[in-house]
């Protein structure tokens, strides 16, 4: 079945988990023990209405003080496909966990108070979903219900919300606009009987006609080496298999391809999948595949088409979204992972920090910290094969690892 | 050779996470229970890396309370893959005086399994352990990572973890540091049966419908037998149950069911209205009882 991951963005108090909780619950995916749960907790506490929220916060600290920590993942499906919705908190360390929840996102969900409009979240939010480079933005207008369902607010917020799109670069973004009641189910599930004026779909059957082919973005064929299978059995003596996933496009049988880093030219041979040999595979694949020639091939080198080589360089500029609580600063050395490929990477220069409001840049910085972003210059001590993040979203993105604590210190977009 | 890949995308990134453990870390190993969730695993590793072997052993941590049916299946499947099996007792622990038997009425061995496996992991320096942990099944596991990094003493700090960017796992470590490792974290309850069904793999006799000696507790359908603390007014009957996940007796309820076959089993999931855990008493013992176990260096 196919999976779509969703990933949803709101400030504090604007409905997330209660919208989250409502696409539950009108798809009949909370099981009776978790509504019992939420029945029981909510009456605890007081409130008059469901708290949905208790469906999806999950450590003890995020229920003792009604917070969202973490990325948490929350499960439902459909008779269409299933859905993977990455709910990322609206506070402090916002950036850096919408961010992480972007990256393995194919849609997100921006959501709005009718009461208070298009506000400076809101900015950010979808400025992360452009870095990003999320192709479906849905933008969720909740608490209709507030403004009495008010044609006039939505099309005014709608207004607001298109300013921001005229900032946006990122022209291939499909944005779509859905006035919701989160709390009373007006247009989640259920088309709402109080927004006649409204004539578009409700927020699931948006994300139901979301094409699979049209989500993911394309480019040029990438296929990094994770793993060399060599079995060293009777049956399989001389069985050499290159084990990888496949991005950006097609590989298929008889392609001429080159080995990066070592420029040898080569066809590919056989493609497997489990037992079974397979004439092509498409992304996302995780196969291995068979050179014709007997050339050298270890963890961290690609594999692409002959005329579609990407770039090899050990220098490079990057937009990076700092994640640490020790600071970024010119001349540190971090382990750089591009992919499954890792390399040494020194920092020369923090070219400017760039406002996540759509104001612009701050040029003379001279550190980085948690949730800043910013351009930043490397060198590293052996090239990578990259694209910009902008061709190909997953070979234009690598992560910085801090060599004293191996902390995941930050992820980093190739210009 | 005839046709393009129809690809599984949860199949494909599973096979992707093995890949990665094989190739980041010295000395993994498959943390096998014998349940649903770690023979998808096996399947997994089978298929990541074909026609090798899988390139790491499996360890079973007992705690002498199984079902007899789950342990039989475990060896004869050991024997078909042939691959290493590591079997470690909570008995011995108990015997060793490192952990104290719980008694009456609510006791288990669940919990003791911590303090054999983090023996364990240190007696063959294991850096790198595989479990079949899903994000759907509880919610402390909604949070944790694919590749969660563990202290010296087995600890998880929930609070600060690694942040994992698309595709990238980070496995770097420090000596007597280990990570678990989740392939299947993004996988439903009913993600796993119907692979179960696509692939056609055989899973221990347990999870099909069967004629079992009961008693009913708290709401809860509980096995009779020697490893369960039972009341004597608690009258024991016969009835047709199934288990959705097979824990130690002590800890998993039955359901009541008459499904015989892989295919009813995925119906009776489909349409059934109770979630997994809920059939797990081990959780039913507070709020947090998952995350408390996590920290302290459960599975």
């Amino acid at each position: 079945m196919e999976v779509l991951k969703i990933a949803t963005a709101g400030s504090v108090d604007d409905g997330k988990s209660t919208l989250i909780g409502r696409l539950l619950y009108d798809t009949k995916s909370l099981t009776d023990d978790k509504l019992k749960a939420i029945e029981r907790s909510s009456k605890q506490k007081g409130y008059d209405y469901l708290d949905f929220s208790l469906a999806t916060d999950g450590l003890v600290a995020e229920r003792e003080q009604g917070i969202t920590i973490d990325v948490a993942h929350i499960y439902f499906s459909t008779a269409t496909r299933s859905y993977i919705i990455a709910d990322t908190p609206g506070h402090v360390e916002y950036t850096r966990n919408m961010v992480t929840g972007a990256s393995t996102s194919q849609a997100a969900i921006i959501l709005i108070d009718a009461r208070h409009g298009v506000i400076e979240q809101t900015y950010r939010h979808f400025f992360i979903n452009n870095l990003l480079r999320i192709k479906n933005v849905i933008v969720a207008v909740n608490k209709m219900d507030l403004v009495d369902f008010s044609e006039e607010r939505y099309n005014e917020i709608k207004a607001d919300f298109q300013k921001l799109v005229e900032k946006s670069e990122y022209e291939d973004q499909h944005i779509a606009f859905i006035p919701v009641s989160a709390l009373k189910g007006d247009n989640v599930v259920k088309k709402s009987d109080s927004m006649s004026w409204y004539k578009g779909e409700t927020l699931l059957s948006h994300l139901e006609k979301l094409d699979t082919n049209d989500i993911y973005n394309t480019g040029k064929m990438r296929f990094p080496v994770q793993f060399v299978i060599r079995p060293k059995t009777e049956e399989f003596h001389d069985y050499r298999g290159y084990a990888g996933k496949v991005y950006g496009g097609d590989i298929k049988v008889g392609d001429e391809v080159v080995v990066l880093p070592s420029q040898t030219k080569t066809k590919i041979k056989e493609i497997y999948f489990n037992d079974k040999k397979y004439e092509s595979a498409s992304r996302r694949s995780s196969i291995s595949v068979i050179l014709e020639n007997d050339v050298n091939v270890s963890r961290g080198d690609m594999i692409v088409k002959i005329n579609e080589l990407p770039k090899v360089e050990k220098q490079f500029t990057a937009t990076v979204s700092w994640m640490d609580a020790m600071q970024l600063v010119a001349g540190s050395k971090y382990v750089l992972q591009h992919g499954v490929h890792k390399v040494l990477a020194k920092v020369t220069a923090i070219n400017h920090k760039i406002e996540t409001d759509f104001s612009g840049v701050e040029n003379n910085v001279s550190a980085l910290n948690m949730n800043d972003i910013a351009s930043v210059s490397f060198q590293l001590n052996k090239p990578i094969f990259f694209d910009s993040f902008k061709e190909n979203r997953t070979n234009g993105a690598f992560i910085l690892i801090d060599v004293q604590s191996n902390n995941t210190a930050g992820v980093g977009f190739i210009e | 050779m005839t046709e393009k890949l129809h690809i599984n995308a949860l199949e494909n990134e599973a096979i992707y996470i093995f890949r990665e453990v094989a190739a980041q870390f010295e000395k993994p190993v498959l943390l096998f229970s014998g349940g649903k969730d770690s023979i998808t695993l096996v399947r997994l590793a089978q298929k990541a890396f074909y026609p090798a072997k899988i390139p790491f052993p499996l360890m079973h941590i007992d705690t002498g309370h199984n079902f007899p049916e789950t342990i039989e299946f475990r060896d004869r499947l050991v024997e078909e893959l042939g691959v290493e099996l590591i079997v470690r007792n909570v008995q011995d622990s108990i015997d060793q005086g490192k952990v104290k038997e719980e008694s009456g009425r609510y006791s288990s061995r669940n919990m003791l399994q911590t303090t054999t496996l983090l023996d364990a992991i240190e007696e063959f320096k294991f850096d790198a352990c595989i479990g079949g942990a899903r994000r759907d099944e509880e919610k402390a596991r909604a949070k944790e990572r694919i590749f969660s990094v563990r202290d010296d003493f087995g600890q998880w700090d929930e609070k600060n973890q690694r942040p994992e960017l698309f595709d990238m796992l980070n496995g770097n470590i420090d000596l007597g540091q280990n990570v678990r490792v989740f392939p299947i974290s993004n996988w439903t309850e009913l993600d796993v049966w119907t692979y179960i069904e696509n692939e056609d793999l055989e899973i221990p006799s347990i999870y099909f419908a069967h004629k079992r000696d009961i008693f009913v507790r708290d709401g809860l359908i509980w096995s009779a037998s020697e490893h369960v603390y039972k009341d004597d007014e608690e009258l024991v009957e016969e009835r047709m149950v199934r288990f959705r996940t097979v824990g130690d007796m002590s800890c998993t309820a039955a359901v009541d069911s008459y499904a015989l076959s892989i295919s009813e089993v995925v119906a009776e999931i489909r349409d059934s209205s109770i979630s997994e855990r809920g059939a797990r008493i081990d959780d039913k013992r507070s709020e947090a009882a998952m995350e408390k176990r996590k920290q302290q260096g459960y599975f």
